[in-house]
């Protein structure tokens, strides 16, 4: 399986998700510049977490028009499946990639720290190697993860099962106590309606060693490499 | 040609950092002060004489890039 990640002014996670594909797949991918308009044939797009442009305007405003971004809307809409994670899943809804908007925290504060998530559905080349139900814990470190939507798309996203991943608590429950952020719903990750494209806030490509917090984010990338290959 | 355009958050979309300033000015000595909404203000010079056509452009860079409305309202104003 070959990957490309794409690398924005201000990106920070690309090395990070890079070495956690490395890790699953034993290629390094491909990091492409946020000017390549054309970059090689890939059969992963992997838009990283960081602080694109400084995060102007709103968060993942400014990459989302970006040529890099012209060019994977085109390839997304050919089926090319797109991993979009924390400014990556902000880049992605304000390329309108993904329904809905990342708001401010709730609370006004940014949070680091591990969060469990429920895995909604084990039907997508993203989570098949999860249970649907089953709970992981990964990191989240964001200022803007505050997913929301009006109450029309909700309703269109959830009837076609686009939730990926809900905060929970350590027992499963989506109460909103697990919910660091504010996010309507308890909604931590989101599908395109063909679930070819998933964004999410916490970093699964930051649990992929049992030395650095847990393995749980790792299963992720293998189930990728599976659907892929 | 001078624009004024103002990016605001739709009505029933949360707005902490309207409230945080609410309760900062309450705490202040401001007790009449209500709801806090906060937006954004943002200045352009265009290199363009006619007013219709500025504001149809206006529009076009408020939609694609200078608001996000599933949560925002933008307004434009041309001055000179």
């Amino acid at each position: 399986m070959k990957a490309s990640v794409l690398v924005f002014p201000g990106s920070n996670r690309e090395g990070d998700v890079a070495q956690a594909i490395e890790l699953v797949t034993g290629r390094k991918p491909n990091m492409v510049w946020h000017g390549d308009g054309n970059f090689e044939k890939t059969d992963l797009i992997v838009i990283p977490g960081g602080f694109s442009y400084g995060d102007y305007l709103r968060c993942g405003a400014m990459a989302a028009q970006s040529p890099v971004m012209a060019e994977v809307k085109k390839r997304a809409a050919q089926g090319v499946p797109v991993l979009a994670i924390c400014n990556g899943f902000q880049i992605a809804a304000e390329a309108g990639l993904l329904p809905g908007v990342l708001m401010r925290n709730e609370n006004l504060k940014f949070v680091c720290a591990d969060v469990h998530l429920k895995i909604e559905t084990s039907q997508s080349l993203f989570t098949n190697r999860y249970q649907a139900g089953q709970v992981i814990k990964v990191p989240v470190a964001h200022a803007e993860g505050n997913y929301f939507a009006d109450d029309e798309t909700l309703k269109r996203v959830e009837d076609r099962g686009q939730v990926a991943f809900r905060y929970c608590a350590p027992d499963g429950t989506v109460d909103g106590t697990g919910n660091p952020n504010g996010s309507i719903r308890n909604i931590a990750g989101v599908f395109n309606e063909t679930k070819t494209v998933l964004g999410l806030m916490p970093h699964p490509e930051n649990a992929v060693e049992a030395m650095f917090g847990g393995t749980d984010g790792k299963a992720l990338f293998e189930g990728i490499v599976e659907a892929l290959s | 040609m001078k624009a004024r355009v103002h990016v605001t958050l739709k009505n029933g979309v949360l707005d902490p950092q309207g409230k945080a300033i609410g309760h900062s000015l309450n705490r202040l000595g401001f007790p009449e002060v209500g709801d806090v909404r906060q937006g954004k203000y943002i200045e352009l010079e265009l290199a363009e004489t006619d007013k219709a056509k500025a504001k149809a452009r206006l529009d076009e860079m408020c939609r694609k890039l200078l608001a996000n409305t599933v949560i925002e309202n933008y307004s434009i104003e041309l001055v000179g």
